[in-house]
């Protein structure tokens, strides 16, 4: 019997080839994106894992010295000879790449990620040594004398090799740079500041950022692009799978008479969903593959210029991945059949199978659909009041709420406002012909409605993100002028080189403004102090966010300090404020933006700070000067100080350099938009098609009665780019929403500071021209089928009239 | 579980494969090897021996509580060589490992430590061994300190000679097979002990005996050896019996025993004087191992039940093994150490 019923259930695809092609290809399309987005996350924290277990960062206490310096190699054995289990680690940079170095036997968790096998621990030791890290970080170092071994669990960028092998590589005997202290304490141990008074113990989470925290915002920001293209997806399949239902209610209905129980056939038309679902699932997570690799390279520089941390620019298949994308395909399917088992479930043995029974249910759950609208909107809207008019703080998940809310309300709220237009603009039709054409077209309504509610959702999230970014970019790009404004930036090698290059440049330049910089806790935040001279460079080019009377008076005079927003926003700090740094007391005299910098940023006049910090040397000046006379001066410091070519960067190309790393910032997002209004404009074509077969005896009496076959296909066309400009009107402030929502409350949650907001109006007709064209190209098959149909097949219609 | 494997192979350096227990029937290519009739030099010889391959420290003591109740104490530092010279710095080619462990009737307390040679952080000299802050240290033949910790455990003992360094096997060069692997061996096994133990968060105050074993070859099993069963038995009478099976592949074992007097003159036995033979299996930890014998020396009228104090001794450590505190039964009466390697 199952047999049968199986031939039966899948005998309709065979007929409707079309239909399974949308079934298959939106499910597809939907976990590709999804799948996408989901391996660059876990490829990332892949990462962070693979560091944090490689160099003990996060996991274990360090010890360093208080100054900064080495720890000598008797310090290090007079600890453990004292009692305390601690292992030394050397860390440099070896032609680019960082090479770390620990003695296995006295580190906890020996080499960490490293597989080391019986033969190779003889090699790791003794001879030439050997040399541990990925592929790519291998292939970066180039030549060195030690055996090289992929093993692909090492953090990217990094090599891990044995202290004595890394001595070598780097010529360096001078001490290490940290001890990882081994957990648990032994009875006989003594206090560290008995032993060695000038080693400090840092806890865990102390000096290493916590990087899969600092990086949660920006995969929050992909996961719910991957969640949007996810959903637009299963719009697709929710259309496709209804309307097959409803097309098989006859098959049903026979073969339930026949004899075949209720829960068997819904068993089979389950199981067939499921083949299905993992067949399209399958498509999509290779489709995904795909999709991550071309965007996981500028993830990875992303996350290296904004956050410093190191994440593999190749992807490797986890299982975890791709099985739950199978999953979520299998899921997906699963919600969009929902409606349409139930409503099998329920039907009466003997109910009539029609061919318009979609509108009918539609019309149905109109009602139901414009309140849930209405409600959701509502709630959008209070949440946004709350934050606009209140002022509330609102955090990253509230953020992320109020855009789904507004998506989907809206999103619900569409077919409902386009009914009312076309009848509105039925009313006002005056001639036979147009009013058809208002009428036609609200009746098609119900078909077209899901793959609308697909436009409506890419437009809207794209005019919101390119408001935006485009916004962003262009505070970014004030904010740069500000911010830089020295002509000539120098990076010296050393303290003497430094001190000689403040010499020669006294009288070559107008001002040197010296760059230096300590690390240090304001309200248990870890904030980089920055040491400024006083000069009119500041005062002239900077804009405070909020400032209290003649701040840099109160800043030159050292008894104040400016903060950055992000520092501000996130702490209790506020202007008018004390902190102590060092035991002295400042005021925060004002707030500045910061853009770009994820952490805490604060700033003293240079004498204060070299009051608290004297051991602290500047290594880089910003030098004022004509911008005509740079090269000149470039070259002269090369020649006499002996400079290398990379020590100096003048003001454009800076500028030029944080300008790129933003541009790739946001070239996934871009890249997701397109996909996303793609995947919406198959939507329309596969709902027009699948419409198309069904419109014929709709057709056909207009056709009879004298419209020829071309121009019910120019008509098409018309209708088409009627409902698409509809709905762009509706996406436009819906879009605004979205860009306002995502400047004032994501971006401040996640990253700490808040964009004023620019409206483009070129970009916005720009994208409701794509949308129009993109409406055009997916209709202009369908009305070209619809201008070809065989005068016949018109005139069968009649003498099959139900 | 990176860690155990490459320690494992780490102190026993394997060059095309293992053999026997720990890699200790390896071909000692490249070291010096032991040759008959040696002459030592104290306290020169306390001192490490980097041209050869495998050298220990091997303290056991046998302890006793305020209340009477029995501890057995172990502390051992082992030197293994990846090359045949002492080397400098972090690129010497010497690794060293330290076992402690205490063991009640109840419990059994075991920790471990790494280091690599040439550093300082482990080394043996004349009047000292030690890794990290473990040390044994004094004049051998008079006044000794022991030292050890763990997260769990901890002891500081006071140790007092009371006899002189005895040789086993042929004037300190012992045999261990038919085939003629042998090492040098010779032990200081009149140690009187007072001291404290740490565990449970409690300081107990112990008296008792210790003997120290000190060893050192190239090749100390030979090929078909899979590991051995050794006894170090301290009767009532002031005699002390040393005594060891080797046990070979194809099920026979080769034995060797050493009388000590209570003045200290000691007396070898060669291959099947000496026969010790497996009473009781226990499953452990580890393995299941035999923790009740029957060893006989008929030459000296020995025939005596030893059984362990606590069955479950198996040392948790990297190359795992048993080791625990006896008491002996019988024709003698008595206490003693039991160390069992080569199980599964």
């Amino acid at each position: 019997m199952n047999r049968t019923i199986l031939s039966a259930l899948l005998s309709h695809w065979w007929r409707n080839r079309m239909q399974l092609f949308t079934l298959l290809a939106g499910l597809a399309l939907a976990t590709a994106l999804w799948s996408g987005v989901q391996a660059i996350n876990s490829e990332a924290r892949a990462s962070y894992d693979a560091a944090a277990q490689t160099l003990g960062e996060g996991q274990y206490d360090q010890i360093r010295r208080s100054d900064g310096g080495l720890i000598a190699d008797a310090t290090y054995i007079d600890l453990r000879r004292a009692g305390l289990r601690v292992s030394p680690v050397i860390e440099d940079r070896l032609n680019g790449v960082r090479l770390v170095g620990v003695d296995p036997l006295t580190a906890p968790g020996g080499i960490g990620p490293v597989d080391v096998t019986n033969d190779d621990f003889n090699a790791f030791l003794t001879g030439r040594g050997q040399v541990y890290g990925t592929a790519a970080a291998l292939a970066d170092v180039g030549e060195i004398d030690a055996d090289k071994v992929i093993s692909p669990d090492v953090a990217p960028g990094t090599l891990l090799t044995d202290i004595a092998v890394a001595q070598r590589l780097l010529d360096r005997a001078d001490g290490f740079d940290r001890l990882i202290v081994v957990p648990g304490q032994t009875l006989l141990q003594p206090a560290l500041a008995d032993i060695a008074p000038d080693l400090t113990r840092q806890g865990a989470q102390g000096a290493d950022n916590d990087l899969a925290q600092l990086t949660d915002s920006f995969h929050l920001n992909l996961t719910a692009f991957g969640l949007l293209s996810f959903a637009v997806g299963i719009f697709i399949v929710n259309g496709a799978i209804g309307l097959a239902f409803e097309q098989r209610r006859p098959v049903v209905r026979t073969l339930r008479a026949l004899g075949v129980p209720l829960d068997r056939l819904l068993w089979m038309t389950a199981l067939e969903l499921c083949v299905f679902a993992l067949v399209a699932g399958g498509i999509g997570v290779a489709m995904g593959y795909g999709i991550a690799s071309l965007l996981l390279p500028d993830v990875a520089a992303t996350l290296r210029g904004l956050y410093g941390a190191q994440v593999a620019g190749t992807l490797s298949i986890r299982p975890l991945w791709w099985l739950s994308s199978l999953a979520i395909a299998l899921g997906g399917t699963a919600l969009a059949a929902g409606a349409a088992f139930w409503r099998l479930y329920h039907m009466p043995l003997l109910a009539a199978g029609q061919q318009r029974a979609l509108a009918m249910a539609a019309g149905r759950s109109a009602r139901w659909q414009a309140w849930s609208a209405l409600v959701l909107l509502t709630v959008a809207a209070a949440l946004v009041a709350a934050v606009a008019v209140a002022g509330l703080e609102q955090g990253l998940v509230a953020g992320f709420a109020m855009l789904a809310c507004l998506l989907i309300g809206a999103a619900l709220a569409l077919p409902y406002l386009l009914d009312r237009v076309l009848t509105l603009g039925q009313a006002m039709a005056r001639g036979v012909l147009p009013q058809w054409f208002w009428a036609d077209t609200r009746q098609q309504l119900p078909g077209l409605s899901l793959a609308l509610m697909a436009l409506l959702l890419a437009m809207s999230a794209n005019i919101g993100v390119s408001t935006m970014v485009s916004s962003f970019r262009q505070t970014f790009v004030d904010f740069l002028d500000q911010r830089l404004a020295a002509e000539l930036y120098v990076t010296a090698e050393d303290a003497a080189q430094a001190q000689a290059l403040q010499t020669f440049t006294a009288t070559r330049t107008r001002a040197i403004l010296p760059i230096q910089s300590a690390e240090i806790t304001l309200a248990d935040t870890p904030v980089s102090l920055l040491g400024a001279r006083d000069d009119t460079t500041y005062r002239e080019n900077w804009a405070f966010l909020a400032s209290s009377p003649a701040p840099w008076d109160a800043i030159a005079a050292g008894e104040a300090i400016a903060i950055n927003e992000q520092l501000w926003r996130r702490t209790a700090l506020d202007i008018g404020q004390e902190v102590a740094i060092k035991g002295r007391t400042f005021a925060i005299a004002a707030v500045y933006s910061d853009y770009g910098n994820p952490l805490g940023q604060a700033i003293m006049t240079e004498p204060a700070f070299q009051g608290l910090f004297p051991e602290v040397t500047a290594l880089s000046f910003g030098l004022r000067l004509p911008a005509e006379d740079v090269p000149d001066l470039v070259a002269e410091m090369e020649q006499a100080l002996g400079l290398p070519e990379g020590a100096t960067i003048d003001q454009s190309g800076i500028k030029a350099f944080s300008l790129g790393v933003f541009d790739r910032t946001f070239t996934v997002t871009t890249a997701l938009n397109i996909l996303t209004l793609a995947v919406a404009g198959f939507a329309i074509l596969m709902s027009l098609l699948t419409l198309a077969t069904m419109r014929l005896p709709q057709l056909a009496p207009v056709w009879a009665m004298g419209l020829t076959r071309a121009g019910l296909g120019r008509l098409e066309l018309v209708r088409a780019l009627l409902l698409a400009t509809l709905t762009a009107v509706v996406a436009l402030p819906l879009g605004l929403a979205l860009a306002w929502v995502l400047l004032s409350v994501v971006n401040v949650a996640a990253f700490g500071w808040k964009l004023p907001m620019f409206l483009y109006p070129l970009d916005y007709a720009r994208l409701g021209l794509f949308a129009l064209i993109a409406a055009a190209l997916a209709a202009l098959w369908p009305a070209i089928r619809l201008a070809r149909t065989p005068p016949a097949d018109l005139l069968k219609v009649f003498s099959n009239e139900r | 579980m990176n860690a155990k494997v490459f320690v494992l192979c780490l102190l026993w350096p394997i060059a095309a494969s293992a053999q026997g227990f720990a890699g200790l029937g390896t071909d000692a290519d490249g070291f010096a090897v032991p040759q008959p009739d040696p002459q030592f030099d104290f306290p020169a010889d306390h001192a490490a021996h980097p041209d050869y391959r495998i050298e220990w420290w091997y303290l056991t003591a046998n302890l006793t509580g305020p209340d009477g109740t029995p501890y057995g104490l172990q502390w051992t530092l082992f030197r293994s060589a990846l090359a045949p010279q002492a080397g400098e710095g972090w690129t010497a080619p010497q690794l060293w490992m330290g076992h402690a462990a205490v063991t009640t009737p109840d419990d059994h307390y075991v920790t471990e430590r790494l280091a690599r040679g040439g550093i300082g952080q482990a080394g043996a000299t004349e009047d000292e061994a030690w890794i990290d802050n473990w040390r044994l240290a004094g004049d051998w033949t008079g006044a000794m300190t022991l030292q050890a910790d763990a997260e769990d455990f901890a002891y500081r003992l006071d140790m007092e000679a009371t006899g002189p360094l005895v040789f086993q096997g042929e004037g300190g060069y012992s045999v261990k097979s038919a085939a003629g692997q042998a090492s040098y061996y010779y032990s200081q096994p009149f140690l009187e002990v007072a001291g404290e133990v740490m565990i449970a968060g409690d300081t107990i105050p112990v008296t008792g005996s210790a003997w120290i074993d000190r060893e050192w070859s190239s090749q100390p099993l030979a090929e078909d050896q899979t590991g051995w069963d050794w006894f170090s038995l301290s009767f009532d009478t002031g005699d002390k019996m040393m005594g060891f099976l080797l046990r070979q592949t194809d099920g026979t074992a080769y034995t060797s025993a050493t009388w000590i007097t209570a003045e200290g003159k000691t007396t070898p036995y060669p291959d099947g004087a000496f026969t010790a033979e497996p009473l009781t299996q226990s499953e452990t930890a580890g393995a299941t191992v035999p923790t009740r014998w029957q060893v006989r020396l008929p030459d000296r009228g020995v025939d005596v039940t030893v059984g362990a104090i606590n069955a479950d001794a198996w040392m948790t450590t990297s190359v795992p093994y048993w080791e625990g505190p006896v008491t002996v039964t019988g024709t003698h009466e008595g206490q003693g150490y039991l160390e069992m390697t080569g199980y599964e």
